[in-house]
Formats: structure tokens, sequence, C-alpha cells
């Protein structure tokens, strides 16, 4: 995409900023959209109406909110440790940004084509927890720092979980780039890697059950990196408030928030890479048909941000659904059982993939 | 205890099942009620049909009113004022819808709502059963002052007249008495100055 712009425009720093403007229109959108429909979905889960004044259903009642919370008076307490306070929101929305540079939106559209994308992603994305700490001890608050603490612990200790589950993949396609990921499971629904991947071979077929498994463990362990209901004892509003940012207002609030939408779609989008075949169509695309090269991408586009949604949809429903976990039962799930589920499925995938 | 790892196995992967199976279960629940329609009453729109012995906001016909008091009385926390003026011979004051013959005029007929505990006492009483409770719950005001209700049908220079009206007749009468008295005094022996009446 970045060649794209760069013969298009023929300069550096146009073409850099315009490739960086798509990841960020993304969470934008992402939010505001995210926002209504958590509040419409928690609403019809619980046979209310929901946000229905703000134009047809209520859509743009997150409008209304941004421009609401855009005008807000930046309150500080005067305690506060005024540098790391300010930094924090910035560095979680980066956080959050920064994962999507790798996120291959369509075989054409992406930030950059590093080898490594997934390890990058891994990496760029527990960035956040330095941020979420540095809110939380900045505010001079103890709701704000137990919500960090909680948060950081939690964060660290899924990442073991998450990484077990992106390394027994990294094993079986070879490869750390997404773009070769989504690439691999070309397109059609049977090809991809909760099928046990392209081809027709017995291990494909032995590996079904593994991937799902494997797909349940990165599907939990994202859903409480990204501290959403039931892993939301960070920011759990009955305990802390909300926790780390609990002392935090206006565009600074807006910040936190926009980076909770962009993790939650980053974690649904990778977990849609990995597993369900990124950007590839369950079923084919009318631009091959037709021979319209541009129609490819737009259908690959829209495929993409279709399974983002239905994951972001997914999380929704569990938060609905689920009350919060404890402390130690959260710790529990992750270390006595997602740990050892993953670590005994990257075995035998392994085992597997040499067959 | 300790468990032998047979079992312990066993639990664990149990655990593992029920974990699994029961968010299934939570979620097909949820999944349900997605479709299920909103219980929601949008109220300013939609209003819930009310019971019909409902207390709310008190109404006076004041057509039907014959300035008995008896409502003010009973009320317990004194929120009706009535003031009433005798009418004058000649005055046709109407009779009530249920045929008795008005004989005062209600120059006041004041209800402060905001004291009103909608107790409902003032309206077994009223004889004429023009004083009711209504259905009407929407009442806010943004000053206090709107909340006395008005309910008399004359305005203040009416009710100022009826009064001005009486006097003047109760004078007359005082005089014609006074008159009367003088006439009888100066005829025979005057028994007893006429006491002024009272009314």
């Amino acid at each position: 995409m970045y060649q794209f712009f760069f013969d298009l425009t023929g300069n550096v720093i146009i073409s850099t900023l315009a490739v960086a403007l798509v990841p960020l229109i993304c969470i934008l959108l992402v939010t505001l959209f995210g926002v209504w429909l958590e509040r419409k979905v928690s609403a019809w889960m619980q046979d209310r109406v929901g946000p229905n004044r703000i134009g047809p259903y209520g859509i743009f009642q997150t409008v209304a909110d941004f421009i609401k919370m855009l005008q807000k008076e930046d309150a500080v307490s005067s305690e506060i440790d005024g540098v790391l306070y300010n930094i924090a929101p910035v560095l979680v929305f980066a956080g959050s940004f920064a994962a999507f540079a790798v996120i291959p939106f369509a075989a054409t559209i992406i930030g950059s084509e590093i080898e490594v994308g997934l390890f990058y992603m891994l990496a760029v994305s527990s960035f956040v927890v330095a941020g979420i700490l540095m809110g939380g001890w900045s505010s001079n608050n103890k709701y704000s720092l137990l919500g960090s603490m909680r948060s950081a612990a939690q964060i660290v200790s899924y990442e073991i979980p998450t990484a077990l589950v992106v390394l027994s993949m990294v094993m079986l396609t070879g490869t750390l780039s997404l773009t070769q990921i989504s690439e691999l499971q070309t397109s059609s629904f049977w090809h991809w890697n909760i099928f046990g991947g392209p081809g027709w071979e017995l291990s494909k077929f032995l590996l079904i059950p593994f991937m799902v498994v494997g797909f349940i463990i990165i599907f939990i362990s994202t859903l409480a990196e990204v501290n959403r209901t039931p892993f939301d004892i960070p920011e759990a509003e009955s305990e802390l408030v909300a926790g780390y940012f609990t002392e935090y207002c206006g565009m600074k609030y807006g910040m936190f928030m926009l980076a909770e939408y962009g993790n939650m779609f980053a974690v649904s989008l990778l977990v849609s890479v990995l597993f369900f075949g990124g950007y590839q169509s369950p079923v084919g695309y009318l631009g091959k048909t037709f021979g319209i090269e541009w129609l490819v991408s737009l259908e690959q586009f829209g495929w993409f941000f279709a399974k983002g949604w239905f994951f972001i949809f997914v999380q929704m429903w569990l938060r609905w659904t689920l009350p919060r976990l404890r402390v130690d039962q959260l710790m529990t799930l992750c270390w006595k059982y997602l740990i050892p589920y993953a670590v005994i499925n990257l075995v035998i995938i392994g085992i597997i993939s040499l067959l | 205890m300790q468990k032998d790892g047979i079992e312990f196995m066993r639990e664990y992967l149990k655990n593992t099942w029920d974990g699994i199976y029961t968010v299934l279960v939570g979620m097909r629940i949820t999944f349900k009620h997605l479709f299920t329609p909103a219980v929601t009453i949008q109220y300013p729109e939609v209003k819930v049909k009310l019971p019909d012995r409902v207390r709310n906001r008190l109404y006076v016909n004041i057509d039907d009113c014959i300035g008995c008091d008896q409502c003010s009385r009973a009320c317990p926390v004194s929120c009706i004022e009535i003031d009433t003026v005798k009418s004058i011979p000649g005055e046709d004051l109407g009779t009530t819808s249920n045929g008795k013959k008005k004989a005062l005029w209600v120059t006041k007929f004041d209800i402060d709502i905001a004291k009103c505990c909608y107790c409902q006492l003032c309206v077994f009483p009223c004889p004429t059963e023009c004083i009711y409770m209504t259905d009407v719950y929407e009442f806010s005001e943004y000053e206090r002052a709107n909340l006395l209700y008005k309910f008399s049908a004359l305005n203040q220079d009416e009710a100022a007249q009826k009064k001005v009206n009486y006097e003047k007749f109760q004078a007359e009468k005082e005089a014609q008495k006074a008159a009367a008295a003088a006439a009888a005094a100066a005829k025979p022996k005057p028994e007893t100055p006429a006491q002024p009446s009272d009314n």
C-alpha cells in the first residue's frame, strides 16, 4: 500500500501519512460503531431498546457522545504525576494503533509487509501494559493503581497461552507473516486453518479438533488481554469505579476508549487471520470472476471486516452472558487450564505437522 | 487427602468440560433474548393504562360547587382554601347538576397541589361530587407558585364586587331594621333595642 501511495504522490512523508491514516480511520469508525453496537447488543440481550433517539436506531448516539467528550474540560487533580499522566493515554493508544500496521486488510491493503508481523503484533500489543501501569500509578488514586496492577498481572499472564497458540500456528504454517498466513488459506472456507489448513491429506483431518481447541484458547486469552468481561477485573465498575482510567476525563479518557475498541478489533482480526482465513473469502470472489482487480481488494476488505465484526460481536455476547471472574479464578483459568492445554496442543500439532 | 492421579485427571477434564458447556448454555440463553422484543415502555410516547381508582391531580368542577367547605375541613394537610360570600336576594346562582340550589358565591377555591398528599379524603364528603381525582400525573412546574390551582369561577374584581354587594345589602338591612326600630321606639315605649344581626 505504501508503494501505491508513493507511486501516486511521489512523496515519502505524504505516502507514509496516508498509509497510517487507514488504520486510524478504521479504529475511529470501529469505536464509534462498536460503542453503539455494544449498547444495542446489551440492550437487546436484556430485552431493552437501547439508544434510539439520535438518528435511526440511535446510530449517531456515539457521534454525539464523542462531540461531548471533545468539548469537555480537561479536569486534572492536583496530586498527579504530570508527565506520566499525560503520556499514558497516548502510549496506550499508540500500542493498539501500532498493532494495525501489520494487519493485512486485503492482499494489497497492508501498512507494513514485514516478515515477522505476528511477532511484531504480540510485542507491540504488550506495550499497552506500560501505558496502563503509568496511567494507574500517576493518577495517585487507589482504584486506578489497583486496576492497573490487576491489568498488568492479567495481560502478562494471558500472553503466555496466546503466544503458545500463535507458536503452534507458526509451526503449522511455517511463517510469521500475517499476509502469508492469510494467503495460505486460499479462497475457500474448507482451507481455513480452523479446518486444518489447505490440502486433503490425513493430517488435515487429524488437525481439526486441535485447531478448535487452539481457537478456543486464543479467543479466551485475547479476550483477557483486552480486558473485556468476563476478564474485566482491571476496570471492574462495581469495585474500582473505572479502573486505571478513573481519573481521566475528556479526550484523554477518549484515548483509552479508542484503545480499548482498537484492541478489541485488533485481536478479533488476529484470530480471524490465524484461524478463519484472514481476508480470504469463504466462497470466492466476484472480482476474479469478472476479472476486476480492485473489486477483489474491496471484497477482501469487506470479508475481513465482517469476520472482525463477528468476533467483536461474540466478545460482546460473552460480556453480557458471563459474570466477572475473581482474581484467583482468573489466574486459575490461565495457569492451570489454558497453559497446560496450550502446551499439549502445541506438542500434538507439532507431531501432526511432521506427518 | 491426596487425590490419586486418575481421579485428579477426571476432575480436571470435568471442570474443563463444565466450563465450556455452561458458557455455551449461557450464550444460548442470551442469544435467545437477542431476538426477544423489548419490554421497555417508551414513556412519553407510550403510556401505561392507569388503574381505575388511581389518585392523581385533584380537579374541582366549580359549576357544581356549593361552597359547603366540607372538603377543606376533611383535608389532613389543609391544602384547600375556600372563601364564600352569601348571595343577595334576586341573584340567581343556578342549580348543581344533582339539583341542589346554590346559595353561596365561591369567591376563592384554591388547592395547593404541592401540599396535597393524594389521600382522596376531600372527595368523599362532597355532597355534589364536584371535587375528584383525575388521571393527570404530569404537572411538574418550575415555579412552586404555579402549583397553587385556583378553581373559582369569579375573578378578583367579581369576587370583590360580590362582597361589596353583600355588604351593601347587609347595610341596607341594618338601616331598615334601625329605621323600623326607630319607628317602633317613636310610637310605643321601646321594649328592647334591636340587636344587630350577626350574620
